[in-house]
């Protein structure tokens, strides 16, 4: 299969990267990464660049329709991935066919996991309490809510304490974030309030978009709560330090 | 009304700045979601419902001339009047017709979007007509000279101690002195004014939820039984509604009133669900002398044939706006129009110009939570990109996102160059940032870390760690 690892985790976050390959090898898969994958387009797309969008698609799935299954640790780029790249060639019949067909064979990680290999077992240690926030495109796009938490579940240590307002977004959207700076604070705070009432020492999620934006938010309120890709977790792979932490 | 749609960035900080607003929203949000969720959870064919409904309302409007021309017939045949207005300010010229025609002083009126639409209160007033909203909330922010800033609760963003000033403030003249803070004392208080105002109107104007093709028949839903007293006391009662809310039959509006109440309000059904047929026939009791149906079109027959038409199937219940964090963050009155949240987000740019209305569709994050809610399944997300293509097209983004998108893409689209660039760049960032992890302020980041710490790359991309490791390809 080939792991599509997401510009954000490229950049950022090569942990969670490691991570998703763990996961998938230990259940089995044989991971490939494409080197001609650099972002599933969503910038241009959101934006309204319909042309660069495509173009960027068309290289995405050049790269990834010779795989089995394409799989991603991110619910936004694997929906984008899935739910969109189909819509977007409705007059060219050849590369909606190929559109199509990778879109059928992609997954956002822990939906791959749970739903396709119905994995259920996980070899790790967490000695915390997290809570989770769905991030939106996972959750309305792919139905992404359940696996994950199945999966935490089975982390040694780990006990999940859900904050009010799970399903609401953190303020993040993309490019959204720099430019209504403002209303993104607002909402970013708001989630952030959340998160401390939660009682949780930990924040998880499956979107580093939105964990960059939270644990951005969190470490300028000075809050203690560390935050991690729940792939991280999931893989053992805690020994970096959180998000925004230095070393 | 006019339009201050392309205020919206500077209207929504002044917003986010505002403590009363922030109380007040907070406030309303809680109650909208939860009463919502429970009616809809207690409502096992809610999604078979939800299908139905969107299914009459695809069927209407593919026939949309057909069923309005039927509508016409039906409102004839029980002796009332139909207008056709394609703009405002048609709509406006035959509202005040019929008003001098009638020889009338003073207008009741119930709720209506479309009358906000074409500004009528304003309008009636320079004709020297008084209009007077009989809904408690339009009530309010007509004392208050505002805008609806929601299309079901237009004072949502008013706090009870404003009300008890702006009441104190206006009801003096009639002899009511007392500071009333108390809900019910308000309410009643409000009461005692309008009742006054229901007995001497010549001439009432409402809305219209749904216009029943079968029957000509306009039906509204209200709260307060203000929408009764405004189409039966009047001599001349004036329905005024888009085009677009015409439904072939009775059978078909039961279905569709089922999702309404529920999605708006977390009601079954509201209160008072009102039909009105035609004038006073000759043994009635009571109603109208004259019964005046204006149908709005104002963009609406353009979106019936373009890649907007789904938005068409609206029934106005504001749930998408009850559960927009964008909506609850900075209220309707940042989107300087008619209708705010996700809805207006695209109907505004539709109506008044996508150009004087460039951040509406622009400032969501796509969440989706507005399309998992909405009775009719319009896909408000996707319509709200569609509208940036066009603005993208038309290129009524800023420079700069322009020229930083066009650099992006750039790379982007150019793997190896990308992942060289990516490299050098993100060595530096995590060389400057590794020893406190974050960023606080960082050069062309304003927009990020004006709001929160950028957390810090680990220095080394995951492709490059990878083809480090030596492991694959």
């Amino acid at each position: 299969m080939g792991l599509f690892v997401t510009c954000l985790v490229d950049l950022f976050r090569p942990n969670v990267g490691f991570a998703a390959i763990k996961l998938l090898e230990d259940a089995g898969c044989a991971v490939s990464v494409p080197e001609t994958q650099t972002c599933c387009g969503q910038p241009a797309y959101n934006s309204g660049d319909a042309p660069d969008a495509r173009d960027i698609a068309r290289q995405v799935i050049a790269a990834f329709e010779e795989f089995d299954y394409v799989v991603g640790p991110s619910g936004s780029c694997m929906g984008m991935i899935r739910t969109h790249y189909p819509q977007m060639f409705p007059t060219d019949a050849i590369w909606r066919g190929r559109a199509d067909r990778v879109a059928e064979k992609s997954y956002e990680l822990f939906s791959f996991l749970r739903d396709v290999l119905g994995v259920d077992d996980i070899d790790a240690r967490f000695e915390e309490t997290v809570t989770y926030h769905d991030s939106c495109s996972g959750l309305r796009e792919l139905g992404v809510k359940v696996q994950p938490r199945a999966l935490l579940e089975k982390v040694g240590g780990l006990s999940l304490k859900e904050m009010t307002e799970s399903e609401v977004c953190c303020g993040f959207g993309g490019t959204f974030c720099v430019k209504y700076p403002k209303i993104s604070e607002r909402m970013v705070a708001d989630k952030v309030q959340c998160i401390t009432e939660s009682g949780a020492t930990t924040l998880l999620g499956g979107d580093l978009g939105c964990l960059l934006n939270m644990a951005g938010r969190l470490k300028r309120e000075q809050s203690p709560v560390k935050v991690y890709h729940a792939a991280e977790v999931l893989a053992g792979l805690t020994d970096v330090p959180p998000i925004g932490d230095p070393e | 009304m006019q339009s201050r749609a392309h205020e919206f960035k500077q209207r929504s900080q002044a917003a986010l700045l505002d403590p009363e607003l922030k109380r007040a929203m907070g406030k309303a949000k809680g109650g909208f979601q939860q009463k919502r969720r429970i009616a809809i959870d207690a409502l096992p064919e809610f999604e078979a419902l939800r299908h139905a409904a969107r299914e009459i309302k695809e069927h209407t409007l593919h026939h949309l001339d057909y069923y309005l021309e039927r509508y016409e017939q039906a409102v004839h045949a029980t002796g009332g009047q139909v207008h056709w207005a394609s703009t405002t300010e048609e709509a406006r010229e035959i509202i005040l017709k019929i008003c001098r025609d009638a020889g009338a002083r003073r207008v009741t009126k119930g709720k209506s979007m479309v009358g906000e639409e074409m500004a009528i209160n304003e309008a009636l007033e320079q004709s020297g007509f008084e209009p007077v909203e009989t809904d408690l909330g339009e009530y309010i922010i007509q004392l208050a000279n505002e805008p609806p800033s929601h299309i079901i609760a237009p004072a949502v963003h008013k706090t009870k101690n404003q009300i008890t000033d702006l009441f104190h403030a206006h009801h003096q003249k009639y002899g009511l002195t007392d500071r009333v803070t108390e809900v019910a004392a308000i309410v009643n208080e409000a009461r005692t004014v309008l009742r006054e105002k229901f007995l001497s109107a010549d001439v009432g104007i409402t809305g219209a939820n749904f216009l029943i093709a079968e029957t000509g028949s306009s039906i509204i839903v209200t709260n307060e039984g203000n929408g009764d007293l405004t189409n039966t006391l009047p001599r001349v009662h004036i329905v005024t509604a888009g085009i677009e809310k015409v439904i072939p039959t009775l059978e078909d509006v039961s279905t569709i009133l089922r999702l309404l109440a529920r999605s708006a309000t977390g009601q079954e059904m509201s209160v008072y669900t009102t039909f009105s047929t035609g004038p006073k026939r000759s043994g009635d009791l009571d109603g109208p002398g004259e019964y005046h149906v204006v149908l709005l079109d104002n963009g609406r027959s353009q979106m019936l044939g373009n890649e907007f038409h789904e938005m068409l199937r609206c029934i106005r219940c504001g749930a998408c706006m009850n559960h927009c964090p964008v909506y609850q963050s900075v209220g309707g009155h940042a989107y300087g129009w008619v209708y705010p949240g996700p809805m207006g987000s695209v109907l505004t740019p539709l109506m008044v110009g996508l150009d004087k209305s460039f951040d509406l569709p622009n400032a969501c994050t796509l969440n989706g939570r507005c399309k998992e809610v909405c009775p009719m399944s319009i896909p408000l997300p996707d319509m709200l990109r569609k509208l940036r293509e066009r603005g993208h097209e038309q290129r009524l983004s800023p420079p700069r996102v322009r020229v930083g998108l066009r650099l992006w893409a750039y790379f982007a689209k150019r793997p190896k160059l990308y992942r060289l660039a990516t490299r050098m760049g993100m060595a530096v960032l995590g060389r400057l940032g590794r020893r406190r992890g974050r960023f606080r302020r960082l050069p062309f980041a304003g927009g990020w870390t004006d709001a929160r710490d950028l957390p810090a790359p680990h220095g080394v991309t995951f492709q490059a760690a990878l083809k480090a490791r030596g492991v694959r390809k």
